[in-house]
């Protein structure tokens, strides 16, 4: 599979989620929208890996593990996004106890 | 068109078709179905790229964990329809015209690099992604960064108590 095509399905996904970002108003939607930029990184990095492979296999025949770093970037962006999810969860619902609202303008309180 | 191709595409096709869904949904629960489509999508893809040990954490942690947290937060709130703030109309389309100008100028980007042409990722062959090698090489070269994990992990779980807990 030439690798423009996994170029293109992956900026096409993260200029979802920065639109999402620009124009959806609910905290939580805004939040998932990272979450799908951070995903469609991630298939980059799994595509890229096996394009390096792709490559140092045709060179040398033994070089059977090239590119493993790739995927196991990919394994920490997950365990990062998984402890974000976490605080940012605990930040929307203190933000929900205090304006009962997730509308992200309230947070232009945070001005003063 | 070989099956590998198909299944590319209907993949592709289903994650962009989620991924929009995501943002025009009105309700919030809906948003967070969709999104675990995405990510199921995301998974096949996994899958069609041979990595299968991502595919299954993809699954587990983004699908599972992660989203259920999600969807236990919006049932939480009580949020619907009708509660969903709204920007206004031209907020959205300024939004939207940024993001696709953004879009355009990095897939000019990748159709002007020469280095690209005839390079292809490996489907359904090499096993890199398998649990075997990954395992392999996060227990020795990338073991210390693999401890600094579990720091992150109890500062964010300490991190998430002090922020949740009533005052």
């Amino acid at each position: 599979m030439p690798i423009q095509y996994y170029i293109y399905l992956s900026l096409v996904l993260f200029s979802i989620g920065i639109i999402g970002v620009l124009t959806r108003r609910n905290a939580i939607i805004v939040f998932m929208c990272i979450e799908l930029m951070l995903n469609s990184v991630n298939l980059l990095l799994v595509a890229f890996s096996k394009m390096h492979l792709a490559f140092a296999t045709a060179n040398d025949k033994l070089a059977t593990t090239v590119g493993t770093d790739g995927q196991l970037f990919v394994f920490f962006i997950m365990v990062v996004a998984a402890a974000e999810v976490s605080v940012g969860l605990a930040i929307i619902v203190m933000l929900y106890r205090n304006t009962h609202s997730v509308d992200i303008n309230f947070l232009n309180r945070l001005k003063n | 068109m070989n099956t590998t191709e198909i299944l590319f595409f209907f993949l592709s096709a289903l994650a962009i078709f989620s991924a929009i869904m995501v943002l025009i949904s009105k309700n919030p629960i809906h948003s967070v179905l969709w999104l675990v489509a995405v990510f199921f999508a995301i998974s096949g893809h996994y899958i069609l790229l041979n990595a299968q040990f991502l595919a299954i954490v993809n699954m587990i942690v983004y699908a599972g964990a992660i989203m259920v947290l999600f969807l236990f937060v919006v049932m939480l709130m009580n949020l619907n329809a009708e509660t969903e703030p709204q920007k206004n109309l031209w907020m959205k389309l300024a939004g939207v015209i940024s993001g696709g100008c953004l879009l355009m100028v990095l897939v000019s980007l990748v159709r002007q690099a020469t280095d690209l042409n005839a390079k292809k990722a490996m489907t359904t062959t090499g096993d890199i992604g398998l649990i075997k090698n990954l395992g392999k090489l996060l227990f020795s070269e990338y073991v210390v960064p693999f401890e600094i994990t579990s720091v992150l992990f109890l500062s964010a779980m300490i991190g998430a108590i002090v922020i949740g807990k009533k005052e």
